[in-house]
Parts: C-alpha cells; structure tokens; sequence
C-alpha cells in the first residue's frame, strides 16, 4: 500500500512551471518491509547455545507429548491397516509442529486445524475418538467445537483460514484476548483463502497466528512447483506482517517462535506467518503411494533429523533421560494407545435418521418426506 | 403493487410511498438496533452506503466495527463472516452482485451450508448473504445473473427472493433473525418500486417458507418470485381481455419451498405456468414443474409450462429485452395450456409439454 499525497501539498510541493508537468504524487511505503523479514536460515535451538536455556520442564514436557504423538499416529496408521479407519493423513515426522501448536495457546484460545492436524487436536485435550470420528467416516466432526475451542478437522485446502481470521476478529470487536492458530501446509499456500485470509488479517490487525508446516509435499507435488517465493516465510512480507522461519522439528523452537507469535498476537500486535521446515516421513495417506515420487534417501536424510531425537539428544546431554522418565513416558503412550485401539475396535453406535437431524434448525416439509422414507426403508429392513 | 393495508380506522395518517431499497435500508437499520450482534460488511457499503445505497448511513449511525468496508475479496468476505459467526455473531453479507458472488461460493458450499449438520447442531451458520441479482437494469457483463440454481440445489441453505416493499423489509428482518443461512436475493429492477409502507408501522408478512397468493384466479395459476411478479401481475390484467382469470402465485421463498400454497392453487385452476428470468434448462422452473406433476397430476387440465430466460449467458443490454420473460411471452405459453377439450398434437413438435424458455 502507498500513501498519495496531492501535488501541492506534497514535500515535492512546487507547481508546473512553464512546459514541465507537475510532479506525480509523493510516494513512500507505508511501513518498513526490513522488520518483516524472515531469517534467512530457519531458526533453530536445539544443538545450540540457546538449547542449555530451554527450560528442563518444558524439555520434559515436549517429549513426552512428541513420544505420545508418535505413538497416536503409529497407531492411527495401524488402525487404517485394519479397516478402522477409512483414511489417515499421518503427520509421523511432524510431531513437533502438532505439539507445539497445541501447547502454546491457552484454554480461551481457538486452534483451527487442517485433516492433517488430529494430532494437534488431541494434544489440545480433544479425546481421541472424537478426533478421529471423521477419519472413521461416523460422522464429519466428532466433537462439539465449543468444548475445546477446535475448530472442525477443515478438508477444503485453506478455507479454515479466514474462518480463524473472523472468529479472531470477532473475539477482538467485543474485548475478548483470544488468539487463533490456524494450520495450513505448504499446498494450502497456493490457494486464494490463503492470500485472502492474510490479507483481512493484516488489514483487520486480527490476533491470528498462521502456521504453515511446509512438509515438502503436497500430495506428489513438491514445494518447487507450488512457489517461486524466497520461502513460504517471506510471503507474509506483501501482507504486511512478519513472517518467521522455523525449523519445524525442533520442538523448543517451535514453541519459541509460535509462543511470541501468540503474545504479540493477544497484545494487540496484529498477526504472523510462520513457515515451519519439516518433511511428511508417510504417504499423503494410506491411499498414496510416495515411492512413486520421491526417493528413500531424501526420506533417510530426514530421519536423522528426527524430532523426537533431537529433543532425546539435549535430554541426555543434561542427564534428564533417566531410564526411570523414558519408561514412565513409553507406559504412558502406549496405555494411551491401547485405549484408542479398544475403544476403535467397538462399532459406533449409528443412527441413520440422525442424516435429517441438522440439516436445518428444524426440518422443512421435503426434509420430513424424505426422512419418513428412510424410516419405512429400515424399518422394511428389519422384517426381513 | 401494494399489499399495505392502512388500519381500518378514520384517524390512520396517511402514508408516503417508501420504496423497496428505502425498505431494505430500513431493515438492516432496526436489526442492528435491536441486537448488537447484527454485522453488516462487503465491499463499498460503509461511507459509501453500498453501490445501491442500501446500507446507506448505517456506519454513520453504528460506527465502522458494526458496518465494514472489506478488502475486495468475496471468499475472504464470506469466509471471515463464517469465524465471526463462530463466534456468536450474526453477520450480514453484502455481495455487491449476482456474478461477483461466485468466488465466495466454496465458502457457501463447503462451509456455510453444511456447519450445522457436520457439527451436529452445536456450530449453527446465523449468516445472511445479500446479493443484488436479476437483470433489467441495462447492466454490463457479470451485472445481471439469476444464479438461484446454484443455490437451490445446495442442501441447508435457505433462498428466499422478496417481490414487494413489505416482502423486503419483513423478509430481510426473518432472514436476519433466523439460525440458518440465508441467500437472500435481491431483485435489483425492483429496488425503486414504491408501495405505501411505512417503517413506523412495517406490515406484517408471512413467514420464511410460505407463498403468498397475490391476485386470485380461476383459469390457471402462474407460479413466480422476484422480478418476474409484476410481469405475472400485468399478464394477469391483460388475460382479461382473453377471458382468463389467471390467479399468481409468489413464492417469496425458493427453499424452504411451500408445496401447500401451490399446490392447492394448481388444484383449483387445474393449469400452471412457472415463470422466471433464470434459464429454463436446469433452471428452478423443471423442479417446481415436477413436483406440481407429482402431487397434483389428477387435477392438472394440461402439461405444467415454463416461461424462462433463454439457455444463454446473459446477453448484453442492449439485447436483454429479448431474454427476459415479458408480458406477451407470458400470455403465449398461457394460450398453449389445451384449452380446447378436443386438442390433440399438431405435428409440430411444439405441443405444449416443450420447455417454454429453450426458444419459443
């Protein structure tokens, strides 16, 4: 956006003289891109000096939810295997992301996740099963998006954006201090909600946080042929908010970056584009086939990038990965596990007149028809 | 046309006649009054008071957080109206026109429609969406659509299309009101019809999902909404001299759709013709056909017909005369209703069961 100024009034100011044309109107950015900027590396904590300055607390705190969430989605992957669930968009490698992103809002807060993000979800106390029951195919949204402040699992690539974008502007208008994070990957930056989301952002000052795990793949396509930008991070720039690159398996970085994100958010700073690094180490879904796209050596190299051992690493280095903590959180994932997996081997209890329950306040006359012809239906059904 | 009635007493004041934008204004005015709720926002309708001036004085009176200027992006319009509903406001959308609507129309499909049902009720969509719509006004290209198909065929939306000033005022209040979507299409030839209404006393008027028998008849029954009634209204008028008594039914609201109110007209006429600007082919007009056909065969004399826009993009100004259903095309598929007891098929292939709007 540029600030005109009208010939005269203009520091330019003197008017035609003779056959010179007037000058245009003055012109000047109107605010200083430089502070926008990302970093030009992504920014990193772990196996730096700033590691030793992470809390051991929150050290702890982070591994046992990324060895939770690794387990959450071996065991979502294997209910997939075994007809559980009709799909699962894993996102095994990207713990980080999903943990981080939960842990730095506050109960009054509002997460608005991708299908890619249960884990995100669940992290934020959503239960399990409810988070899943889309992935099972029961019912679209499993939970009551009030309860926890989780938006619905949005499948539509990057239309839950300007959804976090209202509901954030919503809160402000009537002097609530809530943030929205809202997650999108680096597919999703290509759409137009992406653009249009940043831009009400931007101009509204809503207090969003935008964090984009670029996960090198959408589906088969990777980022190169998604953007030519510098990075996903430097797109904030053009919207007129600061964009942050972050290694996205690096938990406490995360937590840094996207912590600072959401107090300037709630301080009324206005919002943030964060790009986190990581690499999708699945499939898009049980469904795709990634050999048919990329090489197991890339899929190695980041494996020695892991976020669970990169946390495992500074653990050990403070002698915090006592044999007695690294059991306590093992027992505590699989019991979470294994209550997933018995609660995912019931059959939901479905109710098929539950199709007309809310298509509508109350249902129209077509709506009754229809649903007294279920009715009929089933109930023939049932004498046979 | 009015549908004021003035109170029967002698000491009533007498009205100015108001007109359908003045209606429209007024209402958007008394719903933010009456509940702080109430956002209106799109593009250009704060200190310029919408293109059509319908949100005219509404920033000046609730201030810039209650009546929005946007950013020029319709999803992002739409979309961030979705957030703030999620957040327990009742937005009203403005889309400055019919055809500048379709980049929000993800949002209304995959969003706005279906939130309630995949939240099972817990996250309802108290949403309303203007759009100015229709042609009639001369309107260069992407000025002039009637795009309520679309709309219609998207389940948990409702799509209601007011013809009068009381329809306007009373309608756009129950839009605003209701837990569900509403598109609510506005007939923009119809901004500056005048009736004599008064805001300080708006007339009541039926509910959402209720048709209204404007003129009683007994020959046939001409079904229609929006901009098409006073066409309807004046064909009917230009029927007497033809010695049809055409009764016209408005059907103000697409979905939820009053198959009573139709019905028990097309039962008493015994012929029907549906009658829109929107195009034949697809059109809302097979769909209304069909279900007049489903429950009323027994009763109908003839092949429910259809007067519809042609099959076209919207032709330039110039040539939209042409397009646009008239009184005459009106009074044509009327004289195609078998009046004769002895009618048989004429060989031409244009008996009277031809969709009406593909070219007659």
């Amino acid at each position: 956006m540029t600030v005109l100024e009208q010939p005269g009034s203009s520091r330019h100011g003197s008017t035609a003289t003779g056959d010179r044309p007037a000058p245009p109107p003055a012109w000047r950015p109107r605010v200083d891109p430089g502070p926008l900027l990302p970093d030009e590396e992504p920014y990193r904590v772990l196996g730096t000096d700033a590691a030793g300055k992470v809390d051991a607390d929150l050290l702890k705190l982070l591994y046992e939810q990324l060895v939770r969430g690794r387990r959450y989605n071996t065991q979502a992957t294997a209910l997939t295997r075994q007809g559980r669930l009709a799909v699962y968009p894993s996102s095994t490698g990207q713990e980080a992301c999903e943990v981080a992103a939960a842990l730095v809002l506050e109960e009054r807060d509002w997460l608005f996740p991708s299908y890619r993000d249960t884990l995100a979800a669940v992290a934020r106390g959503l239960d399990p099963v409810q988070a899943l029951t889309l992935l099972r195919g029961d019912w679209h949204t499993g939970y009551d998006p009030h309860e926890h402040r989780v938006a619905p699992l949005c499948t539509p690539l990057a239309t839950q954006l300007p959804h976090a974008v209202g509901l954030a502007h919503a809160a402000r208008l009537k002097g609530d201090d809530v943030v929205a994070l809202a997650m999108v990957g680096d597919g999703g930056t290509s759409e137009g909600d992406f653009h249009e989301a940043l831009n009400f952002a931007a101009v509204w000052q809503a207090p969003v946080v935008f964090l984009v795990q670029n996960n090198g793949f959408a589906i088969s396509v990777p980022l190169a042929k998604q953007t030519a930008a510098p990075s996903l991070a430097h797109k904030a720039v053009g919207y007129g908010m600061p964009g942050r690159l972050v290694d996205g398996n690096d938990a406490p970085a995360l937590h840094e970056v996207l912590g600072e994100a959401v107090t300037r958010a709630r301080r009324g700073g206005g919002p943030t584009l964060v790009e986190a690094v990581t690499y999708r180490m699945e499939a898009h879904t049980n469904a795709d086939d990634a050999t048919r796209y990329r090489n197991d050596a890339e899929v190695e190299t980041w494996r020695g990038h892991d976020p669970i051992a990169l946390v495992e690493r500074e653990l050990a280095a403070r002698d915090l990965l006592t044999p007695g903590f690294v059991s306590d959180t093992k027992d505590a994932a699989e019991e979470m596990a294994g209550a997933l997996r018995a609660r995912m081997n019931a059959d939901p209890a479905l109710d098929p007149m539950d199709l007309f329950a809310h298509v509508y306040a109350a249902p129209t006359g077509q709506l009754r028809e229809q649903s007294d012809l279920l009715r009929a239906e089933i109930e023939a059904e049932g004498e046979h | 046309m009015s549908t004021a009635v003035v109170a029967g007493d002698t000491t009533a004041t007498e009205r100015k006649p108001a007109t359908m934008a003045q209606a429209l204004t007024r209402a958007l005015r008394d719903a933010m009054a009456e509940d702080p709720a109430v956002h209106v926002m799109g593009e250009d309708v704060g200190q310029l008071g919408g293109v059509f001036r319908i949100t005219d004085g509404l920033t000046a009176e609730f201030g810039e957080d209650r009546c929005t200027d946007t950013p020029l992006a319709e999803a992002g319009i739409l979309g961030t109206a979705v957030g703030m509903a999620m957040y327990g406001l009742r937005p009203v959308v403005e889309m400055q026109f019919d055809a500048f609507a379709y980049p929000a129309f993800e949002q209304l499909v995959s969003h706005v429609a279906r939130m309630r049902n995949r939240t099972r009720g817990t996250m309802p969509m108290p949403l309303t969406i203007r759009i100015p719509y229709g042609g009639g006004i001369g309107g260069v290209e992407h000025h002039s659509d009637s795009s309520e198909a679309y709309y219609m065929a998207t389940p948990g939306l409702q799509v209601l299309a007011p013809a009068t000033v009381a329809d306007a005022y009373g309608m756009l209040r129950a839009a605003i009101a209701s837990d569900d979507p509403v598109v609510f299409l506005e007939p923009k030839r119809l901004y500056w019809s005048k009736a004599d209404w008064s805001p300080e006393e708006p007339t009541p008027v039926a509910p959402i999902g209720r048709a209204e028998v404007r003129r009683t008849g007994s020959s046939a029954t001409l079904i229609t909404y929006g901009p098409s009634l006073p066409v309807c209204l004046e064909a009917a008028e230009a029927a007497r001299a033809e010695g049809w008594d055409l009764e016209v039914v408005d059907l103000r609201s697409l979905v939820p759709f009053d198959d009573e109110t139709v019905c028990a007209s097309v039962r008493r006429t015994g012929r029907a013709v549906v009658v829109h600007e929107s195009t034949g082919f697809g059109g809302p007009g097979g769909e209304i056909a069909a279900r007049i056909t489903e429950r009323c065969f027994h009763h109908l004399e003839a092949p429910v017909l259809r007067v519809a826009g042609f099959d076209i993009p919207y032709p330039p100004p110039m040539l939209e005369r042409h397009h646009l259903p008239g009184v005459d095309r009106v009074l044509d598929a009327v004289a195609r209703l078998q009046w004769e007891a002895d009618w048989t098929e004429d060989g031409t292939g244009r008996g009277a069961g031809g969709t009406e709007g593909r070219g007659a």
